[in-house]
């Protein structure tokens, strides 16, 4: 269970956002919405442990995540706005880089299987550097078919540059990791149309 | 923890060897800078001889400098970088896994070469030997020290000049003692004294470093 209690964050001299609360229970999807600049990207980085809070406190299962330090990492998965996927590399071999440095043990036939699962069979070997913007999103969005086991997905606009297919396909991923009882915190500009049995929103304007 | 910290120095071999032209760079730079003095001071057996040792040595730290622009801006471009910090390790480790890295594709390289270029300053060759291993405890030191500036500079704009400014003061006890070293062993004194000195540069080095560079790069993707 996440829970954000009072979440004040400020960049630079300017106060992005102050006093957000809520808690996300297991099979929970929170849909963090607000303009350009009103601070999403931070809230989800500060969910992740990488931009500190000037007020507040994110608990996970009840502790603070500073007190979980580097255990913390290991429930969540963070897809960032970026891809972070190295474009000399082969889709498959940043996947298998990925999971690696996650300490999730994935084999190869796996990382086939998310590839495909995203429509992206075929281009398994091709550096990523060959694919268009929509299949490395895709590519970076294979990382949520690996990382199951993780109860927590920050997602920072994952329907980016994604056509309808695939974002049905990214749907329906969401849609079963909230079956299994994990929890999603996603920012998005486009209707998320996740169906869960909780959903929140969370504007940030103002 | 180890096979993590093996993950991420063949992450970065892996795509250092994919491309190439930038390791060619590093050596090529050290070769050239170290090639025109020759060519600029004139074939003067003696003046070269002294020279040698400090020549070899700027040429490396110069050469050790450039790559590391590389060490963690392309990783930070691309969002790995973000990546990196959350793998489920202190951030030290990966640290010291990037500078491993990048001292095998940037400095050992010229160590390697370093012997053959000491040949054109016409260096006796007993003092091969203390050049080569004055440059294997000196060049980890440079990539140490060079990764916390990198890491302060990660992201900014023109931030080639102010890693410079930053790290080549901190550059001068390496230079300080690598060529004393290889002057004391050219001259037909004991080096081991400078060697001794760099050795332990380096442990400090080792074990004050990654945390420094760790923290610099939070404060830096904050």
């Amino acid at each position: 269970m996440l829970e954000i209690i009072g979440l004040g964050c400020v960049r630079g001299e300017r106060r992005l956002f102050g006093n957000v609360s809520f808690t996300l229970e297991p099979g929970g999807l929170i849909w963090i919405q607000g303009g350009n600049g009103s601070g999403k990207t931070t809230l989800l980085r500060t969910l992740c442990g990488l931009t500190q809070a000037m007020a507040g406190e994110v608990r996970w299962r009840g502790e603070p995540i500073q007190a979980w330090g580097e255990d913390y990492r290991r429930e969540l998965t963070y897809i960032a706005h970026a891809n972070g996927l190295k474009e000399e590399l082969s889709a498959q071999e940043n996947l298998l880089v990925a999971a690696r440095l996650a300490r999730q043990p994935v084999s190869r036939v796996e990382i086939g299987g998310a590839l495909q699962d995203m429509g992206l069979a075929g281009r398994e070997h091709l550096p990523v550097k060959f694919l268009s913007q929509g299949q490395r999103r895709r590519a970076a969005l294979a990382r949520l078919t690996l990382a199951q086991p993780r109860p927590l997905w920050l997602l920072d606009e994952p329907f980016n540059a994604l056509d309808t297919h695939a974002v049905a396909g990214v749907r329906q991923i969401m849609e079963g990791h909230l079956a299994r009882g994990g929890m999603i915190a996603l920012t998005s500009h486009q209707d998320v149309g996740v169906q869960a049995t909780d959903t929140q929103t969370l504007r940030l304007d103002g | 923890m180890i096979r993590t910290l093996g993950h991420i120095v063949a992450r970065d071999v892996l795509l250092a060897m994919r491309r190439r032209a930038d390791v060619a760079t590093t050596l090529f730079f050290f070769v050239i800078v170290a090639s025109l003095f020759p060519l600029g001071v004139g074939p003067e057996p003696k003046l070269l001889r002294a020279m040698a040792p400090g020549i070899l040595w700027v040429a490396a730290l110069l050469a050790s400098m450039l790559s590391l622009g590389r060490l963690f801006d392309a990783d930070y471009a691309d969002g790995s970088l973000e990546q990196l910090m959350l793998a489920p390790e202190p951030l030290a480790l990966v640290v010291i896994g990037k500078v491993v890295a990048h001292w095998l594709i940037s400095g050992l390289p010229l160590v390697l070469i370093a012997p053959v270029i000491a040949l054109q300053f016409d260096l006796p060759a007993g003092s091969l030997g203390t050049l080569l291993l004055a440059l294997l405890l000196g060049t980890p030191l440079l990539s140490l020290i060079g990764a916390i500036g990198a890491a302060l500079t990660v992201g900014v704009r023109g931030g080639g000049v102010l890693v410079s400014l930053l790290v080549l003061p901190l550059y001068v006890p390496v230079l300080i003692f690598g060529a004393g070293a290889v002057d004391a062993s050219a001259t037909g004194m004991d080096a081991s004294g400078h060697l001794s000195i760099l050795g332990a540069l380096l442990l400090l080095g080792m074990v004050l470093a990654p945390w420094a560079t760790a923290a610099a790069l939070r404060i830096s993707l904050e």
